[in-house]
């Protein structure tokens, strides 16, 4: 568990106003859903986002670059989570903050 | 392994900065299917690849190296290759597929062109001026290496005063028609797949190709895209009995193919998933996506045969007129 929560988590990963992991209700179906049984992302990963966890997120790394970006999970979200939008979105923080890809 | 995904998205979005598509290939390569087209160059309305069938044997090479490399494709290259692939291209260095490995991709472009004649669509090329959208480094989430990449392709497409594009594969469709108006202020064009040309003027089949095909949507395409009636339609003007597996249309299941850049087996399990449920409703399936195609077909071995739409579609073209014997 992280000794510090940042605050500002979601808005450093979110590209723009569709970015919305707070929409999650949390009800499971895109876990119950995904063709390749993803544990963590989206629901949970999200949840670590909206709550500043950085240290959880950055310790998915491989859900957030395994997702097949299949929209399955989406379109079956009952609370319309753009959740392949937030996945690209996690995965521009990644290439950023940890790969190091921007303005290179 | 953080270290080698970092590098292969790293070196895959060098490629495309620096050299306009993630694994460069000849130019001669990229516009074979044109041979004995006689297309003309630009105008109005273009049959655009966006290079995707072709670069699909390549990306298999690519993928063979990997199996005997590690878990990520050019995990061998870490680091160093990363820096060298700045002023060389790796990928030349590893990808060689033979022809015949080639001409079942070139053969699915030229198909197309042919429907597309067959229903009187009047279309030109753009040849080696045909760029990669940037598919995958728009899914990697390089956000800005792409931004720039789509402004080259759109300023291509002015050049030519393209005004109408037709797309082959979901993944340059959705690119062209739903990504690149996000990054470009002002984009004007009209994308349409060649599934929904043929399937708004019809292709004029002569025959029926009695059978029953099993039928796979791309999830671009259903789920990004719209595209389910379409390639229903048109199976069935050319006499097939399409079988829905049990994840079809809007709730199609993915062949695996995304994850096969970093995560090959994962992508290989799924497509061994999937063709369990296409096996299950007939013994032919069909294909819309090159991604669908080869990871499918890898996975299919001998339980189950294959095919692009535009093969099923160009064989009910040919020959005499009347029912098949029963052969697809
Ligand atoms: S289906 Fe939607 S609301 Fe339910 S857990 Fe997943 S993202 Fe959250
Ligand atoms: S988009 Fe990703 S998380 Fe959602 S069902 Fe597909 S693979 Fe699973």
């Amino acid at each position: 568990m992280t000794a510090t929560l940042q605050p500002d988590l979601a808005e450093r990963v979110g590209m723009d106003p569709a970015f919305n992991p707070s929409a999650c209700m949390n009800c499971g179906i895109c876990t119950a859903i995904c063709p390749l049984g993803l544990r963590h992302l989206p629901r949970e990963v999200f949840a670590y986002v909206v709550l500043g966890m950085e240290e959880e997120v950055l310790q998915h790394q491989e859900e957030v670059f395994s997702c097949l970006l299949c929209k399955l999970c989406e379109v079956s979200c009952p609370a319309g989570v753009h959740i392949t939008e937030n996945v690209r979105a996690l995965r521009h923080y990644f290439d950023r903050n940890v790969f190091r890809l921007q303005g290179r | 392994m953080p270290l080698a995904t970092s590098d292969t998205i790293a070196i895959l979005a060098d490629n495309l900065r620096l050299r306009k598509s993630v694994l460069p290939i000849p130019a001669a390569n990229a516009i074979r299917w044109t041979e004995g087209l006689h297309l003309r160059r630009g105008g109005d309305t273009v049959l655009y690849t966006g290079q995707m069938y072709q670069l699909i044997p390549y990306i298999e090479q690519l993928v063979a190296a990997e199996e005997r490399l590690g878990d990520s494709f050019l995990a061998g290259f870490t680091g160093f290759g990363r820096q060298v692939n700045r002023v060389l291209n790796l990928a030349g260095f590893m990808a060689h597929p033979s022809s015949a490995e080639r001409s079942v991709y070139d053969r699915i472009p030229h198909n197309v062109a042919l429907l597309l004649r067959r229903a009187g669509v009047d279309f030109g090329s753009l040849f080696e001026d045909d760029l990669y959208s940037g598919a995958l480094i728009y899914d990697l989430g390089v956000d800005e290496v792409l931004a720039a990449h789509a402004r080259t392709v759109y300023e291509v497409f002015q050049k030519y005063e393209v005004k109408e594009v037709i797309t082959i594969d979901p993944h340059t469709t959705n690119m062209l028609r739903s990504v690149y108006p996000t990054f470009i202020p002002g984009y004007e064009l009209k994308v349409r797949s060649y599934l929904e040309v043929l399937a708004e003027r019809g292709f004029g089949p002569t025959r029926r190709l009695a059978g029953e095909v099993a039928i796979h949507d791309s999830c671009v395409f259903a789920r990004y895209e719209g595209v389910v009636d379409a390639p229903r339609q048109l199976l069935d003007q050319a006499g097939l009995t399409v079988r829905e597996p049990a994840h079809s249309g809007i709730m199609t299941w993915c062949c695996g193919g995304p994850a096969e850049s970093l995560f090959p087996r994962r992508a290989a399990e799924q497509a061994a998933r999937r063709v369990g449920e296409l096996r299950a409703v007939a013994g032919r399936a069909v294909t819309m996506c090159p991604l669908c195609f080869v990871n499918l077909e890898k996975a299919a071995e001998d339980v189950i045969a294959i095919e692009d739409i535009s093969d099923y579609l160009l064989r009910a073209c040919e020959g005499p007129e009347g029912e098949s014997d029963g052969q697809l």
